[in-house]
């Protein structure tokens, strides 16, 4: 039990300093990692939209799934599943896609904006702790997205195939992609210190369990704190980690990658913060799994590099200008449909059967 | 009185830690659910500590049976 604690501790400590470390080598302010942001630049890299300065194939996000494939398979976890209401799980990706381009960043993010001082952030966070009680609100009602199932071997390997298909495509052909000139697609690491980075934290992250929806959800619902330490280890190890830098700016105005529109980050968040809990995770969470074999997961994911790929053909993202109005009608429309996602799934459940 | 038999196998997380609190909350002493991965072994095991129960775990196939006993 005590080595589980330490695992998800030392996980939160370790995404917070390569975070910073990322920054540090080149990526965007407060951006280490943010997996609604690193889907969005790989969808514009393979041209799903043309949004020139957030094209850029992150290789984050492949060490991500492949460190978390590595550690399942290393560990006889890796478990190729699937069948539990899929097209609703794309749907709800989409949804949760949409809510983290308001506000310009996923759970992960948002945290590592903490650490940097962004205090719109905290609005954010305010927005998705509420999302988390709206969804904790559906769970004790008896939402569910019902079972899952065993499915073939292949179906596992095609996901984690793809990413190592990426890495190539992005290593022997890049001309074949598109790669931002300006803007936070041009502002990365260098292709290996990326790679091992997203392959560390994916490793980690499979090990320890982490997510950043859990923490809040399983204290409020079970008074359980287990990872809600491994979420306050990584803004702490920012806070640190910026503080050393020199990268630490409190305030609202002028924070990178971040508008400063309250009630949008707020809502955004809502949705993020409901929809993950509906999906049974975070966006981060989405790729470790999906890196274990569960296809659920991997159809998550398609879910938000679509919805990432449509907010930026139809100008839904927020930018360091603020959010748009279609993005404040998407978001409105992605939280009516979250919602009778969430009242449509509710089993009214009997006692527990004898 | 019948034996509660709790079955999570195939649920996304906290389905396995909630569905054992529900059986839990209503009045059971001895009971066995059982999941199909090992993140919800640990979730279900660290629950049910919290709330004092032992927890043993035995492994058929692809499914975990934890028994929980207070």
């Amino acid at each position: 039990m005590q080595n589980n604690k330490l695992l998800v501790v030392l996980t939160g400590i370790a995404v917070g300093a390569i975070a910073v470390a990322l920054v540090a080598l080149g990526n965007p302010g407060n951006m280490g990692f943010c997996i609604a942001c690193f889907l969005r630049d790989t969808a514009g890299a393979v041209g799903l939209h043309r949004a020139e300065v957030v094209q850029y194939v992150r290789p984050e996000i492949i060490g991500l799934v492949l460190g978390a494939f590595i550690m399942a398979f290393a560990g006889k976890e890796f478990s190729p599943r699937g069948g539990s209401a899929p097209v609703t799980r794309f749907t709800l990706g989409f949804c949760v896609m949409v809510g983290a381009l308001m506000f310009l960043g996923c759970p992960l993010r948002m945290m590592l904006r903490i650490g940097g001082g962004d205090l719109n952030a905290l609005v954010g966070l305010a927005g998705f702790v509420a999302g988390i009680g709206c969804g904790i609100f559906c769970l004790n009602r008896g939402f569910t997205l019902k079972r899952t199932y065993s499915v073939s071997k292949l179906d596992g390997y095609l996901y984690p195939a793809a990413n190592v298909a990426m890495l190539a495509l992005l290593c022997a052909a890049p001309a074949l992609l598109f790669f931002s000139e300006s803007g936070p697609g041009s502002m990365h690491a260098p292709i290996a210190a990326a790679l091992i980075a997203g392959l560390a934290v994916g490793v980690l992250a499979q090990k320890s369990r982490f997510c950043t929806v859990a923490g809040i959800r399983d204290t409020i619902l079970f008074k359980d704190t287990h990872m809600l330490i491994g979420f306050i280890a990584v803004i702490a190890a920012v806070i640190i980690g910026n503080l050393i830098m020199g990268s630490f700016h409190i305030g609202f105005e002028g924070q990178p990658v971040a508008h400063t529109d309250g009630l949008w980050n707020f809502l955004g968040m809502l949705l993020v913060g409901l929809g993950s809990v509906l999906l049974g995770g975070c966006p981060l969470r989405q790729l470790i799994l999906s890196g274990e074999g569960n296809v659920d997961s991997v159809v998550t994911v398609l879910g938000f590099v679509v919805g990432a790929a449509f907010c930026h053909n139809f100008k839904l993202a927020s930018s360091g200008d603020g959010p748009t109005s279609g993005g404040q009608i998407a978001v409105i429309i992605g939280l009516a449909i979250t919602a009778a996602i969430a009242f449509a799934n509710i089993q009214r459940e009997t006692k527990a059967k004898a | 009185m019948d034996k509660i038999i709790v079955d999570a196998r195939g649920c996304a997380c906290p389905e396995p830690v909630l569905k054992t609190k529900r059986a839990v909350a209503s009045g059971a002493e001895v009971l066995t659910v059982l999941v199909d991965n090992n993140t919800a072994v640990e979730n279900v095991k660290r629950f049910a500590a919290s709330k004092g129960y032992q927890a043993d775990v035995t492994q058929e196939g692809g499914d975990f049976h934890i028994e929980l006993k207070k």
